[in-house]
C-alpha cells in the first residue's frame, strides 16, 4: 500500500505548486495533535490528512451523543456510544492511507495530571472547544516544551482562533508581490562592465528593438546621473523628465513618426520601480538586531546562523545590500541578450551565497560545530530568499490571561467602534468564564450528563 | 457500499439510521431561539427545519473542490434535497483536495460518487446527481431550485449560469417579480484565495456586472513563442501552438490531451530541446504539464473556507433566519489570514442584467470585423466566438458563425465587408449569440459619423 513517489506526485500536484517539494517534505514530517473530536476539530484535521501530514493523533474523552453524530461527517450514526476519539480517527484515516492516525481514549486534564511530557512529541497542538483552565495548563506545557498551540472554538456564528507559538522560522515565504532586485541604483562590478558592452547609438534597428528594459534604464541613468551631480530622478517632476528622456531614445521612422519599440515602452513603464533605492527591507533589519542574530550559540538554529552571517556580508562584502537574488522578470528581448543579462545576476547571486558560505563557515567553527552542518543548497535557497525571511512570535496565554498585561484603554477604545471585533473577543472570555464557574455554558436549559466528560 | 449501475432511488424512510435523539441539536439552536445575530423579521419556530429537510431545494454546479465541500456542509446542515450537477470524471490528482472521491474511484463521474458518498454518510439526506454539462441542462430543470450555489471553474459556465438564471425572470411593470428569482451563491478558488458571493439576479449585481474584477489571461505574444523564447514557458507554447499542430505526433487530427501523460511527455521532450537552443533553463514535467493544461493550485483548506461561507448563506436565504452576506467575500491565506467584504453594485449598462440593449457605436464605412473585434475585446463584454445575426431587408441573415466550419466560409468575406455594404442601418438591432450567455443577447448599432 505504501504509495511510489510517481503516484504521491501525482495526487499532490495541485498542491506542490503551491509550497513546492519542501514544504511538502515538511507536511509530512509532522505528527499533528487533536484534542476533542469535534465538527470542528475534524473538519481541521480533514484538511491536514488530505495534502499528507506524517501522522496525527486524536485525544478525546468522551462517548459520541446524538448531537456529535449529527454535525459531524466524520461520525456516523453507528459510531453512537463508541469513543469519539476512535469514531473520528476510523472516518479520517481513510482519507488518506499515506496518513498514519492515532487516537488515545483520554482527557487532556487526565493526560496533564500524569504525563504531561506525552504533548513534547508534536509538531502542533490543536485545541478545540477547551476549558479555560485546560488551555492554561496546556499552554504551559507547550510553550515551555517549545511546541506551538492552536486553540479553536466555535459557536454558532462566531468562529476564534487562537495562535500560541514562541518563534516560527520561515524562509520560503512565496510573497505573492515581491519587488525586483535589479541593483539600478547600485550597480555592481560585472552588471556595469554589462552595460558598457551595450551602445545604443550605434545598433541596428533588431537590436535595438529587442534591448532589455534594464539596459536602456540603466544606460539612460548614467547619463542623468553625469548631468545631475550624481543624483539620481527622486521626485514625480524628475522621473517625468526621466522617462521623456528615455522616449526620445525610441527610434524614428522615415516619416519622422516613431517606430514601435516595445522595449522602450517597458523601460518607461518600469522607471517608477526601477529606481527604488535597493535597501535591506526593514522587517530583516528588525531580524538583524534581534538578540538570536546576535548571539550565536551552539543552541542556534540555523536560521539564525545563516541570518547571521548574511548579516556580517551585508555589513561587508555586501556594502550595505543583501546577496544578488538572481533572478529576472521577463522581459522584451531577444533571447540571447536576455540570457545573458539573466547569468549576470545569477553568477553574482552564486558570487554573494559564496561569500555568505564562509560567513557561515566561521560562526559554525566559531561555537565548535562542523561546517557541513549546514548544506550549499540550504544557505543558496537562504540567499536567495533573504529578502523575505519572516519570523513569527506570539505571546504565551499566560501573559494574555494575566491581569498585569491588560490594556484596559486600548480595549475600551476598541469597543466604541461599530467594526471592531474586541465586543466578541470579551464575550467569548466571559462564557469561558462561566463554564469554569458553572461547569456548563450558558443557553443550556437542562443539565447535560455525558459519562466520561468533565 | 454495493456497486450501483443506476442511481439508487429512496423512497421516504430508511428505517431507523435515518433520525435519532439529538440529530439536529445544533440546527435547532439557529432556528428555534432568537438571539442577537438573528434577522429582525425572524420568528422562531419547527417550520424551518421541516422546510430544510423535507421541502427545499438546492442544486449544487460542480462536484470538485468546492462542491464536495458544499454538499458535506449542506447536508449536514440540514437540506435533504440536494442536486448536483458536475460533466467531469474523477483524476488522481483531484484526491488531494475533494474528499469524497477515492483511489478507486477514478474514472468515474464525480457528480454520482459524490451523490453516493453523501446518500451513504448522511442518511436521509437525498442527493441526485447529473453526469451533465450545465448547458446540457434547460430553464424547466434550472426552475425547480429555492436556491442555486456553483462551486465552477470557469468564468464562461458562471457567466452561462448567470444568464440562465437571469432568463427566468419574470417582469410586471418594469419590477421583477420576486417569486422568480433564484438566488445564486457563487464561490471560486485559486490557491490560497478565494471569495464567495451572494447574488439576486435581476435585484443585485449579477457575474457580469462585475467582469472586470477578474483578472486577464495571461497569454505570451506570439513573436517571442516563435523566435524570441526567454522563459522555459515560452519553449513549452511553441511546442504546443507551433509544434504540435505541424507534426500531430499521435495521429492528424489528434488534439493535445493535458490528461494523456504520454501527450505531456511528448510535450515535454520537445520543450527541453526547444529550450536546450536558447540556453534557456527550468522546463520540468511539472512545468509542462502546468502550462498545457493552464494548471491553477489549489488546496482543501482553501476550498473548505469558501464552501462554508457559501454554505451558510444558502441556509440564511432558506430560513430567513439570518442576515445574509451583502454581497462579496474575498478571502486569502497566503500570509497570515486576510478577509474582507463589501458590496458589488449593479452596473448599469450591464450587458447581461440591465435589460438595457447595448449600444454599438460604428462609423458606417467600420469593417465587420471591428465589431467582432470589440465585442471580444471590451472588457465589459469579454465574448469568445460571437456569433451575429440581423434582419437585413426582411430576411434574418447570418453575418458570422466561427463554431460550425461550412458557415464560418461562407460567412468569412463579411468580415472585410463595411456595414454599409452588408446592408445595416442605424438603429438596427443585432442579435449576439456565444458560450458566455444561454441567451442571443441584442445589440444596437449606432452609426457614427
Amino acid at each position: 500500500m505504501a504509495a511510489t513517489k510517481d503516484s504521491k506526485e501525482q495526487k499532490y500536484d495541485r498542491q506542490l505548486r503551491l509550497w513546492g517539494d519542501h514544504g511538502q517534505e515538511a507536511l509530512e514530517n509532522a505528527h499533528v495533535c487533536l484534542i476533542n473530536a469535534t465538527a470542528t476539530g475534524t473538519e481541521i484535521l480533514k484538511n491536514l490528512v488530505l495534502p499528507g501530514i506524517g501522522a496525527f493523533t486524536i485525544v478525546d474523552g468522551h462517548i459520541v451523543s446524538g448531537e456529535d453524530a449529527g454535525n459531524n461527517f466524520f461520525l456516523s450514526s453507528d459510531s453512537i456510544g463508541k469513543n469519539r476519539a476512535q469514531a473520528a480517527t476510523e472516518l479520517l484515516q481513510e482519507l488518506n492511507s499515506d496518513v498514519s492516525g492515532n487516537f488515545v481514549e483520554e482527557s487532556p486534564d487526565k493526560l496533564l495530571d500524569n504525563d504531561p511530557e506525552f504533548f513534547h512529541r508534536f509538531t502542533i497542538v490543536i485545541g478545540v472547544q477547551l476549558p479555560e483552565s485546560t488551555c492554561l495548563r496546556l499552554g504551559m506545557v507547550l510553550w515551555s516544551a517549545s511546541v506551538p498551540f492552536l486553540i479553536c472554538k466555535a459557536y454558532g456564528l462566531i468562529g476564534y482562533m487562537r495562535l500560541m507559538v514562541q518563534e516560527h522560522t520561515v524562509i520560503e515565504s512565496h510573497p505573492d508581490n515581491a519587488l525586483e532586485d535589479l541593483r539600478l541604483d547600485r550597480p555592481f562590478d560585472e552588471f556595469k562592465s554589462h552595460i558598457k558592452s551595450y551602445n545604443l547609438s550605434i545598433m541596428d534597428k533588431k537590436d535595438h528593438s529587442h534591448t532589455p528594459w534594464v539596459i536602456i534604464v540603466a544606460k539612460y541613468l548614467e547619463r542623468w546621473l553625469s548631468e545631475h551631480d550624481g543624483q539620481p530622478p527622486k521626485n514625480y517632476k524628475e522621473k517625468e523628465a526621466f522617462r521623456q528622456i528615455i522616449r526620445e531614445g525610441i527610434l524614428k521612422n522615415e516619416n519622422g513618426g516613431l517606430e514601435d519599440e516595445e522595449n522602450f515602452e517597458e523601460a518607461i513603464k518600469n522607471v517608477n520601480t526601477a529606481l527604488n533605492p535597493t535597501k535591506v527591507p526593514t522587517s530583516v533589519e528588525d531580524l538583524f538586531n534581534s538578540e538570536q542574530c546576535n548571539n550565536i550559540t551552539a543552541q542556534s538554529s540555523s536560521f539564525w546562523v545563516m541570518l547571521r552571517a548574511v548579516k556580517e556580508f551585508v555589513y561587508n562584502e555586501g556594502s550595505g545590500s543583501l546577496p544578488v537574488r538572481g533572478s529576472i522578470p521577463d522581459m522584451i528581448a531577444d533571447s540571447q541578450k536576455f540570457i545573458n543579462l539573466q547569468n549576470v545576476y545569477r553568477e553574482k547571486a552564486m558570487q554573494d551565497a559564496a561569500a555568505v558560505s564562509k560567513h557561515v563557515e566561521s560562526l559554525l567553527q566559531s561555537v565548535g560545530k562542523p561546517p557541513e552542518s549546514i548544506s550549499e543548497k540550504d544557505i543558496k535557497l537562504f540567499c536567495k530568499n533573504s529578502s523575505f525571511l519572516r519570523v513569527v512570535r506570539c505571546r504565551s496565554l499566560a501573559e494574555e490571561y494575566s491581569v498585569d498585561s491588560i490594556n484596559k484603554d486600548e480595549i475600551t477604545s476598541r469597543m466604541d467602534s461599530p467594526d471592531s471585533e474586541m465586543v466578541f473577543y470579551l464575550m467569548l472570555r466571559a462564557v469561558d468564564r462561566f463554564y469554569q464557574l458553572h461547569s456548563r455554558y450558558p443557553g443550556f436549559r437542562k443539565s447535560l450528563r455525558i459519562s466520561g466528560a468533565f | 457500499m454495493a456497486e450501483m449501475d443506476e442511481p439508487m432511488v429512496v423512497e421516504g424512510g430508511c428505517g431507523g439510521s435515518c433520525e435519532w435523539e439529538g440529530r439536529w441539536n445544533h440546527i435547532k439552536k439557529f432556528l428555534e431561539r432568537s438571539g442577537p445575530f438573528t434577522h429582525p423579521d425572524f420568528e422562531p419556530g419547527t417550520e424551518s427545519l421541516q422546510f430544510l429537510l423535507q421541502t427545499c431545494r438546492v442544486l449544487v454546479i460542480g462536484a470538485g473542490g468546492l462542491g464536495c465541500e458544499l454538499l458535506k456542509d449542506l447536508a449536514l446542515s440540514g437540506f435533504g434535497k440536494i442536486d448536483v450537477v458536475d460533466m467531469d470524471t474523477i483524476d488522481v490528482s483531484n484526491l488531494n483536495r475533494q474528499f469524497l472521491f477515492r483511489p478507486k474511484d477514478v474514472g468515474r463521474p464525480k457528480a454520482d460518487v459524490a451523490a453516493d458518498f453523501i446518500n451513504s454518510r448522511v442518511p436521509g439526506c437525498h442527493v441526485i446527481p447529473h453526469f451533465k454539462k450545465i448547458q446540457d441542462l434547460d430553464e424547466r430543470f434550472y426552475r425547480q431550485f429555492h436556491i442555486i450555489v456553483c462551486g465552477l471553474d470557469s468564468i464562461v459556465a458562471r457567466r452561462w449560469m448567470n444568464g440562465m438564471l437571469l432568463s427566468l425572470l419574470v417582469y410586471e411593470d418594469g419590477e421583477v417579480d420576486q417569486t422568480s428569482v433564484i438566488p445564486l451563491i457563487d464561490g471560486g478558488t485559486e490557491g490560497f484565495k478565494g471569495n464567495a458571493r451572494v447574488i439576486l439576479p435581476g435585484v443585485t449585481a449579477c457575474i457580469d456586472c462585475t467582469l472586470e474584477l477578474y483578472p486577464p489571461q495571461i497569454n505570451f505574444p506570439m513573436c517571442t513563442i516563435a523566435s524570441m523564447p526567454r522563459l522555459p514557458e515560452h519553449c513549452i507554447e511553441y511546442v504546443r501552438i507551433l509544434q504540435w499542430p505541424k507534426e500531430m505526433p499521435f495521429g492528424d487530427g489528434v488534439a493535445l490531451d493535458g490528461d494523456d501523460p504520454e501527450h505531456i511527455q511528448w510535450v515535454f521532450q520537445r520543450s527541453l530541446k526547444r529550450a536546450a537552443e536558447f540556453n534557456i533553463t527550468g522546463v520540468t514535467y511539472r512545468l509542462t504539464q502546468g502550462v498545457v493544461k493552464r494548471i491553477i493550485p489549489a488546496v482543501a483548506s482553501t476550498n473548505a473556507v469558501i464552501a462554508a461561507a457559501c454554505t451558510t448563506e444558502v441556509f440564511k436565504l432558506a430560513t430567513s433566519a439570518y442576515v445574509p452576506l451583502s454581497n462579496y467575500m474575498v478571502f486569502n491565506d497566503v500570509d497570515g489570514l486576510y478577509t474582507y467584504t463589501f458590496e458589488a453594485e449593479r452596473k448599469e449598462n450591464c450587458s447581461a442584467c440591465s435589460q438595457v440593449p447595448v449600444d454599438l457605436h460604428f462609423p458606417p464605412s467600420s469593417k465587420f470585423q471591428q465589431v467582432l473585434e470589440y465585442l471580444t475585446e471590451s472588457t465589459s463584454l469579454q465574448m469568445k466566438s460571437p456569433a451575429v445575426t440581423a434582419t437585413v431587408e426582411g430576411k434574418s441573415k447570418t453575418l458570422y458563425l466561427q463554431s460550425v466550419a461550412s458557415i464560418e466560409q461562407r460567412t468569412r468575406p463579411n468580415l472585410s465587408k463595411s456595414l454599409k455594404e452588408l446592408g445595416l442601418t442605424d438603429g438596427q438591432e443585432l442579435a449576439v449569440a456565444d458560450v458566455t450567455t444561454p441567451q442571443t443577447m441584442l445589440f444596437r448599432l449606432c452609426f457614427t459619423s
